[in-house]
């Protein structure tokens, strides 16, 4: 298949692999002190798991997750205020798949359909829209959630909504940016980030720009990264020659896809719509400046905010979840003291066991068994298969 | 009183049905209710034990003992949305579905039940349909269609038709096949495309905005499943990949056998279109359902009989060694990815959502 073959190719990863090999030697960092990169976006967890390309890295490199999964970082109070909207009995509630196990403090979304409540799930905003239009005797309320990656698509429905004048249609938004969220795992006093692999997706929309400040303010190397595996491991070759050769830049691996100024009309009709909000609660991270959109007064008709009042909560996370430290960095999830017990994808305590990109349900998923066990591919020839 | 006399036979007409729609006198017990029975399932599936209309169908023991020493029995309910799609409808799976459950046991399938709960306000055409469907797929099996029960229900109280089949086969002497069985050495062989029932259906429910023309593998497999013990009567374990696809039944063979298995992405055999339909959803063809596909673990020194069995038999035509079961940790399923990494293939939680971004 095009643009996914050539991007799995084992030969090719054998190469990165010796290539990365030989700039770790040349950095010389050890076991003991290892090169940390945070791979923000959780589509990159996500395929460094599926993958297993942390088996294509010398011990002396690791990666740090960082909270770049919108469904990993949503706070249960938001859930709660899904469910209040979702058990109003002339709401239709409509969310993303994933959105729908995330755990409130009294029931999921899932929990709450299963009890009676209108909820659906939709592949794109335009589906709720849809809704809306079919039934137009019911409020149709779609979750909006995600990083810049999904608010244009959130904008152009809410566009499309107004120029149709349909007024049972409205939009929970919590949508969240990425930059501010960058710039508080920068200034936080407990990591130490050698360098990052930027979220691919975002910066489709968003572009290369905005990244500078990583280089300029806080001299770390950044490499936008696409998600498939050679994209990943390209990746982490380019930040390891950046830090090897001293340099601290913004550099593309993307490039098929992430233009340098993003995309003019997503962000357009992003700007038209939505705003920034003063403070947004993070889940595990707590309240994070500007790091939050909401409608602006011209769409005013269009926020269930403001059309629906929802409790607004702020709920405190279980004592025993650790999903705040996982986000940080601070720890991986198989330190976390209820990884793999009380909290697993069937019984998930925090959101990133519950999301596929969560960091941990990929730990779960993927890699629970600790595959260094397991036979390293050679740096001679890889296994043949087939 | 004198009983009239009824030359015309008008008391006693056989059955037809001909509403146009299912209601719920159909389902009362009466004459509409016979009318029904005659009309569209013993005018199909048309065999004398079903024709007697007794309460129950009655076999010789002896009769099935010339087929082996143990009985196999088994039920599956069909409830699928849409009723019809590319390559099939709920009838067609209906009857595959338990054919083939008795076939993984090494059993020659002989007799099914047919319990229908129709809703109210069903069409008779897309019930004569759906019983068509059965037919064929009984023909193709070598299986008969023996006893049934037919309810109607009030209009919203099922979704359209919903099909209860149970089954009887008799598995020969001799023949031991269990998810126990599977041992350190022995080889995974699949019989054909992963992914296509999951994806057909997907894209039949139209809600996904992508179109491909991939249609359902369902089919009865126990013609294949015969010749596969004629080449290797000592199969260790057999189970067909139905919901949760290959991945759930390797896992249940690895819990149950207590052995690793390992499987090789460049030796999956999966179609351009079903690898194009999940890289864009998200999902992961291993654990798309199937209907048409079993999962054998052989002895090692077997493998190749078996395989070139299977290639000679249709359903076996594209069937494809995939693994091999080694060594601890136990219980575990690796999968070796093209990309040369490993990693491992968990049980589902929950069903496969689309990604979000």
């Amino acid at each position: 298949m095009k643009y996914v073959d050539e991007f799995r190719d084992p030969d090719k990863a054998q190469v990165l692999s010796r290539e990365i090999r030989e700039l770790v030697k040349r950095i010389g960092r050890t076991r003991q002190n290892p090169l940390q990169i945070m791979e923000v976006c959780g589509g990159h967890t996500h395929s460094i798991f599926r993958y297993g390309i942390t088996q294509f890295l010398p011990e002396e490199v690791e990666f740090v997750h960082g909270p770049g999964c919108p469904v990993c970082v949503l706070p249960m109070g938001r859930v709660d205020d899904c469910v209040a909207l979702a058990e109003l009995p002339h709401v239709i509630f409509t969310t993303f798949g994933d959105a729908m196990r995330v755990p409130g403090s009294k029931k999921s979304l899932l929990k709450a359909k299963a009890e009676g409540a209108d909820v659906r799930m939709v592949y794109s905003p335009l589906d709720a829209l849809k809704l809306a239009r079919a039934n137009p005797h019911r409020e149709v309320v779609f979750f909006g959630l995600g990083f810049e990656t999904t608010m244009p698509s959130t904008a152009m429905t809410v566009l499309q909504a107004k120029a149709e004048n349909v007024t049972n249609f409205s939009l929970f938004c919590n949508h969240i940016t990425i930059i501010p969220t960058l710039r508080a795992i920068l200034d936080s006093p407990d990591l130490n980030i050698d360098g990052f692999l930027g979220p691919g997706h975002v910066s489709m929309v968003i572009g290369s720009r905005p990244y500078e400040f990583i280089a300029r303010d806080f001299n770390k190397p950044i490499t936008i990264a696409g998600f498939e595996p050679l994209d990943v491991l390209q990746s982490v070759w380019m930040v390891l020659a950046q830090i090897a050769e001293g340099r601290a830049e913004v550099e593309n691996q993307y490039g098929r896809v992430v233009p340098r100024d993003g995309n003019r009309l997503a962000l357009d009709a992003v700007h038209e719509v939505f705003e920034v909000r003063e403070f947004f609660e993070w889940r595990g991270l707590g309240s994070i400046d500007y790091s939050g959109v909401r409608m602006r007064e011209d769409y005013a008709a269009f926020d269930a905010e403001r059309k629906f009042s929802v409790p607004n909560l702020k709920v405190a996370d279980p004592k025993s979840c650790q999903c705040g430290d996982v986000l940080k960095g601070l720890i991986k999830p198989r330190q976390c003291k209820v990884f793999g017990t009380a909290c697993s994808p069937e019984t998930p305590l925090g959101a990133l066991m519950v999301s596929t990109e969560g960091a941990c349900a990929a730990y779960y998923n993927y890699g629970r068994i600790d595959t260094t066990g397991l036979k390293r591919p050679t740096a001679v020839a890889p296994e043949k298969t087939a | 009183m004198t009983i009239p006399k009824d030359p015309q036979g008008i008391r006693r007409r056989s059955g037809k049905l001909r509403d146009t729609h299912i209601n719920l006198a159909h389902g009362s017990g009466g004459k509409a209710m016979r009318d029904l029975i005659e009309d569209v399932f013993v005018g199909a599936f048309d065999n004398p034990m079903l024709a007697a209309m007794e309460d129950q169908a009655v076999f010789s023991l002896a009769d099935l003992a010339r087929y082996g020493n143990r009985l196999a029995f088994t039920t599956d309910t069909f409830v699928v949305d849409p009723l019809f799609f590319p390559g099939g409808d709920i009838g067609t799976l209906a009857v595959a579905g338990t054919v083939n459950d008795l076939a993984m046991s090494g059993a020659t399938p002989l007799f099914l039940s047919c319990g229908m709960v129709l809703e109210e306000g069903l069409s008779a055409d897309v019930l004569r349909r759906v019983v068509a469907s059965m037919k064929r797929t009984a023909e193709l099996a070598g299986v008969s269609i023996v006893t049934g029960d037919t309810k109607v229900v009030e209009r919203g109280a099922a979704d359209k038709l919903f099909i209860n089949t149970a089954g009887v086969g008799v598995v020969p002497e001799g023949i031991n096949i269990s998810a126990r069985n599977a041992r350190v050495g022995d080889v995974v062989i699949i019989n054909g495309y992963l992914g296509d029932h999951g994806t057909a259906i997907l894209i039949a429910r139209n809600q996904l905005g992508v179109e491909c023309d991939v249609a359902s593998d369902c089919q009865p497999l126990g013609s294949l499943v015969a010749a596969m013990i004629a080449a290797c009567p000592d199969i260790h374990c057999l189970r067909d990949a139905t919901r949760g696809g290959v991945a759930t039944v390797l896992n249940e063979f690895a819990e149950s056998s207590d052995i690793t298995i390992r499987i090789h992405e460049s030796a999956l055999p999966i179609r351009e279109e079903v690898k194009g339909a999940c890289e864009i959803l998200g999902l992961d063809p291993l654990y798309l359902a199937n209907e048409g596909k079993l999962v054998a673990i052989v002895p090692g020194d077997r493998a190749d009989q078996v395989l070139s069995a299977m290639r000679a038999h249709p359903a076996g035509r594209d069937a494809a060694i995939i693994g091999e079961v080694t060594e601890a940790p136990a219980g575990v399923v690796v999968l070796h990815t093209l990309f040369g990494g490993q990693r491992i293939v968990d049980m589902l939680v929950g069903e496969q959502l689309p990604r979000i971004c």
